[in-house]
């Protein structure tokens, strides 16, 4: 076997099983007997499936960042980032400050979080520590089928039902067809499930030693899972939340139909506005010819997209090394 | 810990393994013998620590014909067995003879398993513990336990101590005091003193678990349950929690579980011994208690044929 090996012969997949324990099998020897084609083709393609990641990453920001910079040379970076009307469209009063659409992605992510946070850490807490076996079988999928629900099918729900009949009618609240806070309750609604799924699942993995320890002590349950459970398990609620908040801010169908298509600066609740997705939703129809000034606007705000998620990532990885009780 | 004189026989003497600071009021003396001539032959010397015991322990806990279900499975038949006030009990036997069961069960914690069921009665200071009107939080608040892995929280070595009497809603005049006391208490004060803010996953696992006794006897329970407590840890460590255990008896009662018998030899005042017994029909394993007396009789002469043959390494 070791002189196959040595001849760089084919592995002995094909040898009858007789021919190892035959004379050329020698059982001093410690040279490898095949040479392992298979697990170097499998190490191969893991890489690649690891690798394509990391190159798709750097594909979206160089394709993000070409078209960008052609903008920022017709457009200084200050008036981009402090300017208070967004008009690329108006001819002749073409106007490229983006704050009105900052301030309408703002108000639904906050809306959305606030929605969110609560309501699945409620659910998560319920299902890792309080509910039965049983019941958490069934009530963790169908949960989660709800983040499976297309969002357009949410901004459909914004806009016919939670607008006019929820905020409207039940709680009097003077909203028109659109607005950031029906965008915002529906956005939230829609990240329900990552919050919840995910900090169950943190929550879950929390070892039972440590909440029998504290249970043991005479605390009771609510003191164990807020004082226990929770700290050790913060950094996995916390990126359920980050991922929930990337979600609401990259969030495109919701907003473009719910909050409306007005880019102008959001100072409360009840007013329409268009955030940045919604804005390269309605922009990006095939009308803008590559290479225009309003072609590439769609990529600044695209770019500028992707470093405020990018940001929020970083600083909750911060927050969260420091807060957490790793256990 | 051998505060009584030895060679001395006075009858009375080992009521002074009672009159310790422990926080509760004095109960009757139910195991106090009928006459005079019964109390010179219940008093005898333990041969490990040199103290006197009474024949009849001072109840703190009984069992009376317990009988512990997991779903339809019978884990434990029939124990009964009283644990004596700042004695410390030993509960021996072969794995799966359900001496950790009827420990878990003492203070409750087998209520977070689901489908665990507990029949007859177990008392504690008279009271059924599983009784309907009965906090099993308050259960646990008197008696502790302390587990098989050290389980500290992720938390500082301060914040594992503080924990117990902050959730438990102590009054507590000075928590630094607190701290002090129950890491001295836990013979971990000297070696932690300077490093009370740093995470308790930085001590060793000996420490971890002193750190677990600290933070048990933090909230001053009167029973301390450990489920073998040194099973994770080496020999040296395993001394210094044995020794740790001398200490606390004065203040405490301790039931402990073990695997090794040299352990329940070493430290136990007193000893029971589990078994279990194959169900004849389905092949279930059930365990049973087979013999109950002081640790000095059980390891030299043993009533039940069993003891001996597990104490002497024939089966187990």
């Amino acid at each position: 076997m070791s002189s196959i090996t040595a001849a760089g012969g084919p592995p002995a997949a094909g040898a009858p099983q007789g021919g190892r324990r035959g004379q050329s099998f020698d059982p001093s020897s410690l040279a490898r007997h095949s040479p392992r084609y298979g697990e170097r083709a499998v190490m191969v393609v893991l890489q690649g499936a690891a690798m394509l990641s990391v190159l798709v990453t750097i594909g979206i920001v160089v394709s993000l960042l070409l078209p960008a910079l052609s903008f920022f040379r017709e457009v200084s970076v200050g008036e981009f980032l402090f300017g208070t009307r967004w008009t690329p469209r108006f001819p002749g009063q073409e106007s490229y400050g983006v704050v009105p659409l900052i301030t309408g992605t703002a108000w639904t992510t906050a809306i959305a979080l606030l929605i969110a946070v609560p309501f699945g850490l409620g659910a998560a807490i319920y299902l890792a520590e309080y509910a039965a076996p049983r019941v958490r079988k069934v009530l963790k999928p169908v949960l989660e089928v709800l983040a499976g629900v297309p969002s357009v099918v949410y901004g459909f729900f914004a806009l016919t039902f939670v607008a006019p009949f929820v905020l409207e009618d039940l709680l009097g609240i003077e909203v028109g067809t659109f607005s950031v806070l029906s965008a915002g309750l529906v956005l939230g609604i829609m990240i329900i499930p990552t919050v919840a799924s995910l900090s169950e699942d943190a929550m879950s993995a929390v070892p039972s030693s440590l909440r029998q320890g504290s249970l043991a002590l005479g605390a009771n349950k609510m003191r164990t899972t807020l004082r226990v459970v929770f700290p050790a398990a913060v950094s996995g609620i916390a990126a359920s939340i980050v991922l929930a908040l990337s979600r609401a801010v990259g969030e495109t169908m919701i907003v473009a139909l719910a909050a409306g298509t007005q880019a102008r600066v959001v100072t409360g609740a009840t007013q329409p506005g268009q955030t940045m997705t919604g804005f390269i939703a309605q922009t990006a129809t095939g009308e803008s010819t590559p290479g225009t000034l309003s072609y590439n606007t769609l990529f600044a705000v695209g770019l500028l997209l992707f470093v405020l998620t990018f940001v929020i990532n970083m600083i909750s990885i911060r927050l969260v090394r420091r807060f957490r009780e790793a256990y | 810990m051998t505060t009584a004189p030895s060679g001395s026989t006075t009858p009375t003497d080992w009521t002074d393994m009672t009159s310790t600071d422990a926080p509760t009021t004095e109960r009757p003396a139910a195991a106090a013998p009928q006459d005079a001539s019964a109390r010179e032959i219940d008093v005898r010397v333990d041969r490990a620590s040199g103290r006197y015991l009474p024949e009849v322990p001072t109840p703190v806990i009984e069992c009376t014909d317990v009988d512990i279900f997991y779903g339809q499975f019978r884990a434990v038949h029939g124990v009964s067995l009283v644990y004596g006030k700042n004695e410390i009990t030993a509960m021996i036997g072969p794995s799966g003879c359900g001496k950790s069961t009827v420990l878990r069960s003492l203070n409750r914690m087998n209520d977070l398993i689901t489908g665990a069921r507990v029949t007859g009665k177990i008392t504690y200071h008279g009271q059924d513990i599983y009784g309907s009107d009965v906090d099993p939080i308050e259960v646990r608040r008197r008696i502790g336990m302390v587990f098989q892995k050290p389980n500290p929280f992720p938390k500082s070595i301060y914040d594992n101590i503080a924990y117990g009497p902050r959730v438990t809603g102590m009054k507590v005049s000075s928590m630094d005091d607190l701290v002090e006391e129950s890491l001295r208490g836990a013979a971990l004060w000297d070696e932690v003193k300077d490093k009370l803010k740093q995470s308790a996953y930085g001590l060793s696992g000996g420490q971890q678990q002193r750190l677990c006794i600290a933070r048990t006897i933090a909230v001053r329970p009167e029973v301390i349950l450990m489920d073998e407590p040194c099973s994770s840890l080496d020999p040296i460590a395993t001394a210094r929690i044995e020794d740790l255990m001398e200490d606390l008896r004065k203040d405490f009662t301790i039931i402990i579980v073990t695997h090794n018998m040299q352990q329940a030899a070493r430290v136990a005042d007193r000893t029971a011994f589990f078994t279990a017994k194959a169900a004849e029909g389905t092949g279930d394993r059930t365990g049973q208690l087979v013999e109950y007396d002081l640790t000095s009789k059980i390891f030299s002469n043993p009533a039940d044929r069993r003891t001996e043959d597990y104490i002497s390494g024939r089966f187990g």
